[in-house]
């Protein structure tokens, strides 16, 4: 399945053997002494986060630096920033996959692991950056004695559905393509706990024909399912803002706009994570150049609608004879926060145009380098925003300055570590390549391998 | 002994009682003898426990004029519970649950009780109704048959339910920092006070009759007494501009009413100085014209510091103070008056097309206008404003003239200094320092502190331990004056009573009280002394209806100060001429001029957290004071916002931070009084820089020729306002301006204002300034409001900016303060705030004041967005928080267009304290942390109205119900009511051509709305 004049999804000389062996081996013998180090790290900042936690249940919102007229800071910031990477993981398992887009099989798993993370992460800023944390479930829709439901028409209430249906699919999707892996470990594990834990997991997957067209058939419906949800998730949460009636909320750009941001976003960290792994564990023959170079080609592709989002909302700021959204896109520019609006650019403007060159999209270390600007900058995007339209707003008696405090940065840093805590722990503990997936494509790929046909 | 007279319920003896118990187990623990007793009469009868009891509730306590002896049932309940309680194994909580045998017939738990009494603020009374809550008073209003209030107050009044309950106020008796009881105090002092005592008093002004009648008995009594009366805030220049103008010493009141020109000369009538609260009133009735009466009187102000009524003024000139006499006595010559010449070397040039145009418009208006001097101005320049409303008839008219107000009118400033003089010398036996604090505020050349030292008995009575309690050796906690019984005159001279609303939360006396430990009769409670001095005055006969009278009505009736025939010098002019052209010569440096502050005056509020936090007028700081100098100065200077500088005068120096103020006058500079106190309560230290450290006896409002010298420091200030200070620190290629913030305050129309001839030729121009779009344009159906639709209006032509409504707001609805940091952050939780707008040029902008609370929009902004529907519209058009599901996810305020939502980011009230317990008002919740808030109209107060209209099977009527920012109001600028009722005055308002609303683009339909400002300027002074 090698197009001519591009590099291969699998590299040669490998066999469906070779491959369960290579995969299965990273998790059935001891860590490297780095993956102590790097877990210990993030474990370390996981301790941070609850630590910052803790004092903001105790003390209450007001560690933060918010204000009024800012109501919103690093929470919500924090919270679209996650949910945007997390979008990349059920893009490429699900649409992809609908796409018969072979070469994502070996990105899959852990972009959906990614994925789950990420969410999680997310998950978390909704809950704290309420001011009473404690109460945050009466925003769920749940039977009580006071017969009182959640107003509907807030859009925070739609992120809840879209938050939870989307964590919980992710989850079911995730795992029931792990189903035959986890098979595959409980058959080659040595210890009687790795054995037990993996045969509980693996409900009792043997392989058989019919398990095979269940399985087929529940995550082809499962992908079917997640789908919609790539895009309805992060207009959801665009709507957040795009409901409410500020300038640079108030804008119908908005979802479309953020679906295209959040794609952007997974995509850098995919390759963010994906770049490091396949050298630190030897996976260059799975993950290989052609993975980088579609997965930067799609970044490409994002961030230019993207950038056509940040130019729209300049003509429509002109175009609407709205002095109010005029000022908004004057004060980005002008105002104290033009430093994060320039920053913004450079990161996701400016350093994605680096992917037209192909030396680029082939060389690890500069995608990897774009990738990150890409992180930054839909933070910076995120916080120009929340904070920039917030801080100015109608009544220029009301209008405030915004910072984040220490303990703003300890949880957002905190939710990286945890993030990479967790991500630690599934290399460690699950394939982080389909196994099985990539027995299915090794045959096609290598049969018409040069190797093979000089042997 | 245990026979029950009548029931009592004070709420404030279970508090009191506690603490006496430990001082009585303390008692009993240290006496020998029988630890046992048969009863507890046995114990009751010992003269320990009689002491202690007297000491509990003094007989000259708070017994009510009906004779009826709660007190007695008080004292023996609690001799009985606090017995049972040291009888008991272990320490029970305090709990006094006593059912009433006979219902007090007005008294319904949950529904307030309103009482007349007057606070007094430089000795001047204003009257006052406190609303009472079970016995504890929450709230004060203007007294509405008072004529220094008619219903409003300023807000020292709003804030002062606080400074009752502040719990850092001083609580003992002490004597070298040794608690002591009053009754140690008396014996100590009647012992030690020998006939030939060279005892001496020290008080601020009194104005009360029989304070003052008191102090001449003990004058009497001791030959070798003297009476020294010492403010800071003194206002010795009014009397001394009398004396020269009249050749006697008479007080001066305005009647604004009457007036259709008025020139103030550093004159901030409209809020500061006695009768304010009235004048604002009177001055603005004059101001609101009406498409058919298309008419407004015309104020000048020539001030150095921008005050409320110079942005209330049609034509403002900032001139720096040392310049005023010379404006002053050019006035007086050009308006023609005989005598009066400017001085040789005085430049007015550029201020002469002005002053020629006030002028010709004083002359104009014979007989109805008025030139009013500022409490802070020389008396040259008070002489020659008697002498101008002399020559053009104004006296008899606008201007009235009264025997003074003050008991004793002499010179405040030099009375104190000989006292110093005196305790220097040794000439001092005993020193009484009565509610003052000369050790911080005295002039600094009097070398005060040190001269105390030298006073072998110092005896202070304060609310507070001050700094000048530190240096005494008797300490008495003075009474507040709601819990206090006493009398004052008010601005008119109106006798005003003060009645105690509760009993002294802690043991505190009045000066009266302290006072009579002197006389011969020896100690007697308050009451008794005012009472028998009433008596005395008003005669026997009906004496007792006329008392009560007063007492119900908070005053004595007629008691006014009659007008008194004076003849003008007619050589007064000529005189204060002369002497301001020895004197009037501008000198090198900077002129400094100090004043009173805004909020915590002369820092007698300093630990009063409403003051403290509420925002100054104009520069919007809290929590300090700075040196205030206008743009050029600054720029001249190179000094920038917030920049510490060195300001000195003579050998004196001060440290403090510079705020550039726009439109303040130039080459010179402003400092308020009241900051950097060294010894105050937990609020108030560490806040601001002591001015009082650069001001002499000799120059107590101007000192000329400072000097200032910048430093690398830095000082954080919080303010409310103008948090990045944009454009007034321009960067090397910026031109100076109001910055972003001015622009778009323009652009936006937010506040509008025209002309008096705009008004004539286009009534309704305000409302062609914005656009409102229709009604249909909303998603979701509008909202139906067939019974009341609650509404708001404000007159922005009459807004002074004078803070009333915002500390009114903060008693009424149990609003938290922040602190300094948390402002600095912009957590300030006003419900109202008082937006500033500059327009025009940088040095001499119109100012503009628009308060702001929530709009109760009907198509509301936060209610389509609150998850848990915490924000829910009412069915007559209000805004409803429900604090109890309130998660706090904060979108309600993003979504806000007014910003007028406050979160509660930490647990901001304190609920720990127990004296702040009572301070809250029963009807409002007290909010917790994490939840948000914002005006709710005054929905407790809504709510009492309908219960009270429902129980009589009618509407609501019109005006009966006020929220409390519309009933503190002076002005009257605030007006609420139903629109649906098109009879009611909200209605009338919001029908008014100038009616706007702001942000009406958004369509959320505000119920606030807005009358737009009307100027008159002068068409000879108008800027082209």
């Amino acid at each position: 399945m090698t197009t001519p004049g591009k590099p291969p999804i699998v590299a040669p000389g490998h066999s469906p053997g070779s491959v369960t062996d290579q995969i299965s081996s990273i998790v059935l013998t001891r860590m490297p002494r780095w993956w102590w180090a790097a877990f210990g790290a993030s474990f370390a900042l996981v301790m941070m986060l609850l630590f910052a936690l803790t004092k903001l249940v105790v003390e209450g919102t007001g560690i933060w630096g918010l204000n009024i007229p800012v109501g919103w800071g690093f929470a919500i910031i924090n919270f679209v920033w996650w949910i945007g990477i997390g979008h990349a993981g059920t893009l490429i398992s699900a649409i992809l996959l609908l796409l018969r887009q072979d070469w994502r099989t070996s990105i899959n798993r852990f972009a959906e692991a990614m994925t789950l993370f990420a969410v999680a992460c997310a998950g978390l800023f909704p809950l704290i950056h309420v001011g009473r944390p404690w109460l945050a479930y009466w925003l769920l829709p749940y039977p009580n004695t006071m017969d009182i439901w959640p107003q509907f028409r807030s859009p925070l209430v739609w992120d809840v559905f879209a938050v939870t249906t989307y964590a919980t699919v992710s989850l079911l999707f995730w795992y029931v393509g792990l189903v035959p892996d986890l098979a595959t470990l409980r058959d080659r594990a040595r210890q009687r706990l790795a054995k037990i834990t993996y045969g509980f997991l693996s409900m009792g997957w043997r392989g058989s024909a019919t398990h095979w067209h269940n399985y087929e058939t529940s995550y082809l419906l499962l992908a079917g399912l997640a789908t919609p949800l790539v895009v309805s998730v992060h207009t959801v949460v665009s709507f957040d803002f795009a409901v409410g009636q500020l300038p640079g909320w108030h804008a119908t750009i908005f979802p479309p706009y953020f679906v295209a941001g959040a794609i952007f976003a997974g995509f850098a960290m995919v390759i963010t994570l994906a770049v490091p792994l396949r050298s630190l564990f030897d996976l260059k023959d799975f993950i290989t150049i052609r993975h980088l170079q579609n997965m930067g080609k799609i970044m490409l592709a994002t961030g230019l609608i993207v950038a056509y989002g940040y130019v729209i909302e300049i003509f429509m700021a002109w175009y609407s004879g709205n002095w109010f959204e005029e000022f908004m896109i004057l004060n980005r520019i002008q105002g104290p926060y033009r430093m994060h609006w320039y920053a913004l650019l450079l990161c996701n403007v400016l350093a994605p145009q680096l992917l037209w060159f192909k030396r680029v999209r082939s060389t690890p270390a500069l995608l990897f380098v774009v990738a990150m600007f890409v992180n930054v900058g839909m933070w910076l995007e995120r916080f120009v925003i929340v904070v920039t339209s917030l801080h100015r707003d109608f009544l220029p008696s009301s209008w405030g300055m915004y910072a984040g405090t220490r303990w703003d940065w300890a949880i957002f840093v905190g939710s990286i570590g945890l993030f990479l805590a967790l991500l630690f722990l599934f290399v460690r503990f699950l394939p982080m390549i389909s196994i099985f997936e990539m027995r299915t494509i090794v045959p096609k790929t290598q049969t018409r391998g040069p190797e093979e046909v000089s042997q | 002994m245990t026979k029950i007279d009548h029931p009592a319920e004070d709420s404030s003896t279970s508090r009191r009682s506690r603490i006496d118990l430990a001082a009585m187990r303390e008692r009993l623990q240290g006496t020998r003898g029988p630890r046992f007793w048969r009863s507890l009469d046995e114990l009751a009868e010992t003269e320990e426990f009689q002491q202690l009891l007297h000491n509990e509730f003094p007989e000259m306590g708070v017994e009510l004029p009906d004779g009826v002896s709660r007190r007695r049932f008080v004292q023996l309940m609690s001799a009985s519970l606090a017995l049972g309680g040291l009888t008991a194994c272990t320490r029970q909580p305090l709990e006094k649950i006593v059912p009433y045998v006979e219902q007090p017939e007005s008294l319904v738990p949950g529904r307030p009780l309103y009482f007349a009494t007057s606070m007094t603020l430089g000795g001047v009374a204003s009257g006052l109704l406190a609303e009472s809550h079970m016995g504890r008073p929450t709230k004060v209003e203007g007294n509405p048959e008072h004529p220094a209030s008619l219903g409003a107050t300023d807000l020292f009044a709003q804030a002062s339910v606080l400074s009752l309950y502040d719990p850092d106020r001083s609580q003992v008796v002490t004597n070298l920092d040794r608690i002591r009881s009053w009754s140690a105090f008396v014996e100590d002092t009647r012992s030690k006070t020998l006939a030939d005592a060279r005892l001496r008093l020290l008080t601020g002004t009194v104005t009360s009759p029989s304070l003052a009648a008191l102090i001449q008995q003990v004058l009497s009594e001791y030959p070798q007494a003297k009476w020294h009366q010492y403010d800071a805030v003194t206002r010795s220049n009014l009397l001394h501009g009398t004396e020269s103008a009249f050749g006697r010493a008479v007080a001066t009141r305005y009647d604004f009413a009457a007036a259709d020109v008025v020139v103030a000369l550093d004159a901030d009538f409209l809020t500061s100085g006695p009768g304010a609260v009235r004048y604002a009133r009177d001055f603005m009735s004059r101001r609101r014209a009406a498409a058919d009466h298309p008419e407004m009187n015309r104020l000048y102000a020539v001030e150095s510091m921008p005050t409320a009524t110079g942005t209330v003024a049609d034509h403002r000139l900032p001139l720096r103070p040392s310049q005023l006499a010379s404006f002053a006595a050019a006035l007086a010559a050009e308006v023609g008056v005989p005598g009066a010449s400017a001085p040789a070397g005085a430049n007015v040039g550029s201020q002469g097309e002005w002053l020629r145009a006030v002028a010709r418009d004083l002359q104009a208006n014979r007989g109805s206008s008025v030139v009013v001097a500022g409490d802070y101005a020389d008396s040259e320049v008070h002489a020659l404003a008697h002498a101008i409303n002399g020559h053009l008839d104004n006296i008899g008219r606008t201007v009235v003239h009264t025997e003074p107000l003050e008991a004793q009118s002499e010179g405040q400033t030099g009375s104190l200094a000989d006292l110093a003089d005196d305790m220097a010398a040794g000439e001092v036996d005993i020193l009484v320092m009565l509610d003052c604090n000369p050790v911080y505020d005295a002039p600094v050349d009097l070398g005060f502190t040190a001269a105390l030292r030298q006073v072998g008995r110092r005896v202070h009575l304060g609310l507070y331990r001050n700094e000048t309690s530190e240096h005494c050796h008797w300490h008495v906690p003075a009474a507040h004056y709601l819990e206090s019984w006493g009398d004052a005159r008010a601005y008119d001279g109106t006798i005003s009573l003060t009645q105690p609303l509760i009993e002294p939360l802690y043991d505190g006396k009045t000066a009266a009280e302290v006072l009579s430990v002197f006389t011969e009769e020896g100690s007697r409670p308050a009451h008794d002394l005012v009472r028998i001095y009433w008596q005395a005055a008003l005669g026997e006969t009906g004496f007792e209806t006329r008392w009560r009278r007063a007492l119900h009505d908070g005053f004595i009736a007629d008691s006014a100060l009659p007008a008194v025939d004076v003849a003008l010098r007619t050589e007064a002019a000529a005189e204060a001429s002369a002497r301001i052209d020895e004197t009037g010569q501008i000198t090198d440096g900077v002129d400094l001029a100090f004043r009173p502050d805004p909020t915590i005056f002369d820092g007698r509020f300093n630990n009063n957290g409403w003051l403290q936090e509420c925002p100054k007028p104009l520069t919007k700081l809290t929590w300090d004071n700075a040196a205030l100098v206008s743009p050029a100065l600054a720029l001249e200077q190179g000094l920038e916002n917030t920049q510490i500088v060195e300001v000195t005068v003579d050998d004196r120096s001060l440290e403090l931070p510079v705020w550039i103020l726009p439109g303040h006058a130039d080459g010179c500079m402003t400092i308020h009084l009241g900051y950097g106190r060294t010894r105050t309560g937990r609020v108030g230290s560490g806040s601001g820089f002591d001015a009082y450290r650069l001001r002499t006896s000799a120059a107590p409002w101007t000192v000329t020729g400072a000097r200032i010298r910048r430093t690398a420091k830095r000082y954080k200030l919080a303010s409310t306002q103008l948090h990045s200070n944009i454009g007034l620190a321009p960067g090397p290629n910026e031109e100076p301006g109001f910055g972003v913030e001015g622009e778009e305050a323009e652009r936006r129309h937010l506040v509008r204002v025209g002309t008096l001839e705009n008004f004539r030729q286009e009534p309704d121009f305000a409302q062609h300034m914005g656009h409102t779009p229709p009604e249909d344009l909303s998603m979701y159906p509008p909202w139906e409001f067939p019974g009341y639709a609650w509404g708001l209006s404000i007159d922005l032509g009459s807004c002074t900016g004078c803070n009333a409504c915002v500390v009114a707001c903060q008693s009424e609805n149990n609003i938290p303060i922040v602190g300094k940091d948390m402002v600095a952050m912009g957590r300030e939780m006003h419900w109202i705030r008082i937006d500033r707008y500059f327009e025009g040029e940088l040095d001499h902008p119109d100012v503009h004041h628009q308060p702001v609370m929530c709009m109760h929009c009907e198509q509301a902004p936060c209610e389509v967005v609150c998850p848990v529907g915490a924000t829910v519209h009412s069915s007559e058009g209000l805004n409803d928080m429900v604090y109890n599901r309130c998660v706090g996810t904060r979108y309600c305020s993003n979504n806000c267009p007014y910003k007028v939502r406050r979160f509660n980011f930490f647990k901001y009230n304190d609920t720990e304290t127990p004296v702040l317990e009572l301070l809250r008002n029963p009807d409002v919740t007290v909010r917790s942390r994490g939840v948000m808030e914002k005006c709710t109209y005054c929905v407790q107060r809504i709510n009492h109205a309908r219960i009270e209209a429902e129980k009589e099977e009618r509407e609501i009527r019109d005006g009966e119900i006020r929220t409390a920012c519309q009933q503190v109001c002076p002005t009257e600028a605030i007006v609420f009511g139903d629109v649906n009722d098109p009879e009611s005055k909200v209605s009338a308002a919001k029908s008014k051509p100038l009616s706007y609303d702001i942000l009406a683009e958004l369509g959320t339909r505000p119920r606030t709305s807005y009358l737009a400002k009307l100027r008159n300027p002068n068409q000879s002074l108008e800027k082209t």
